[in-house]
């Protein structure tokens, strides 16, 4: 009985990882150098920034304050004044599609490439699903 | 009896309380990354006193837990997180095929899903997805790591009401 379900177990877990494996998989290869680092808030566009051009943003809004700082082709929240401050933890960005969410702000920052929109692979399955 | 089931049931809801207010202090640097401690006291009621009983917990927990130490946007995606795994987690406690180990991975990755679709929902950014694999990966090894603990705790704490 305990051997049953032991393989049922290890069945679960394998097709959990490989489920989040071939999503990384999709996702890495789908990746590629960006162009623009483009802040919205509140699901809106609210600027675009070139990462070719070092400069410092402020981003204010009626909830709060937050900085990014664009550096050698790299956008990076450096600041927030939010509670729990889990934008600023976040790795700095420079690829299509990667994205800095700040939550309670409802800001995000998300790198895009040249022209036509990144292939969003992922946000076209999860309309689907 | 009952009165005691009454006492049991806000025994385990401080219990979770508490471990999500440790859990706090745990942080991966990925934003919706967490151990999910709480899940301990919620498995533990799952397996001793029914569904109804580790629902009412959870979202009470959710509740409290968002007062004292979140937003009201917080509330939304716990209550989101906490819905799903635990729906899953009855479904699949139901076809008593799956340890508690499985049980509980499963409730950790659906757990981090329903946050997910509740922070696109809210920002209206599908790139937040893209952290998905990573939260499922996450997900499936706190997930067993509760499970072990909960599954420890399920064989030498037995209670009786």
């Amino acid at each position: 009985m305990d051997k049953k379900r032991f393989r049922y177990d290890a069945a679960l877990i394998a097709v959990c990882l490989l489920i989040s494996l071939s999503l990384w998989g999709l996702i890495t290869l789908t990746k590629k150098p960006g162009e623009y680092a483009v802040v919205t808030v509140n699901g809106k566009e609210w600027g675009r920034y070139s990462l070719s051009e070092d400069r410092e943003v402020e981003i204010e809004t009626k909830t709060g304050k937050n900085i990014l700082i664009i550096k050698d082709g790299y956008a990076d929240m450096i600041e927030a004044d939010c509670p729990d401050g889990l934008c600023e933890r976040q790795r700095k960005i420079s690829k299509t599609g990667e994205s800095i969410v700040c939550l309670p702000h409802k800001v995000t920052v998300t790198v895009e490439g040249k022209g036509e929109g990144s292939v969003d692979l992922v946000g076209a399955i999860m309309k689907k699903a | 009896m009952k009165t005691r089931r009454i006492a049991f049931l806000g025994l385990c809801t401080a219990l979770a309380m508490v471990l999500s207010y440790a859990e706090s202090f745990i942080s991966f640097g990925v934003p919706g990354l967490k151990v999910g401690l709480p899940n301990i006291a919620i498995l533990f009621l799952l397996y001793n006193m029914g569904p109804v009983s580790a629902l009412s917990v959870s979202l009470v927990r959710c509740v409290l837990v968002s007062l004292l130490f979140g937003s009201v946007m917080s509330l939304a995606y716990s209550i989101a997180g906490a819905l799903i795994s635990l729906a899953v987690m009855v479904l699949l406690k139901k076809t008593d095929k799956f340890s508690p180990v499985a049980v509980s991975v499963a409730g950790g990755i659906t757990h981090n899903a329903g946050q997910i679709i509740v922070a696109v929902a809210v920002t209206g950014t599908e790139q937040i997805a893209y952290y998905m694999p990573v939260l499922c990966v996450g997900g499936t090894v706190a997930g067993m790591i509760i499970g072990i603990a909960g599954a420890v705790l399920l064989k030498k704490v037995k209670i009786k009401l």
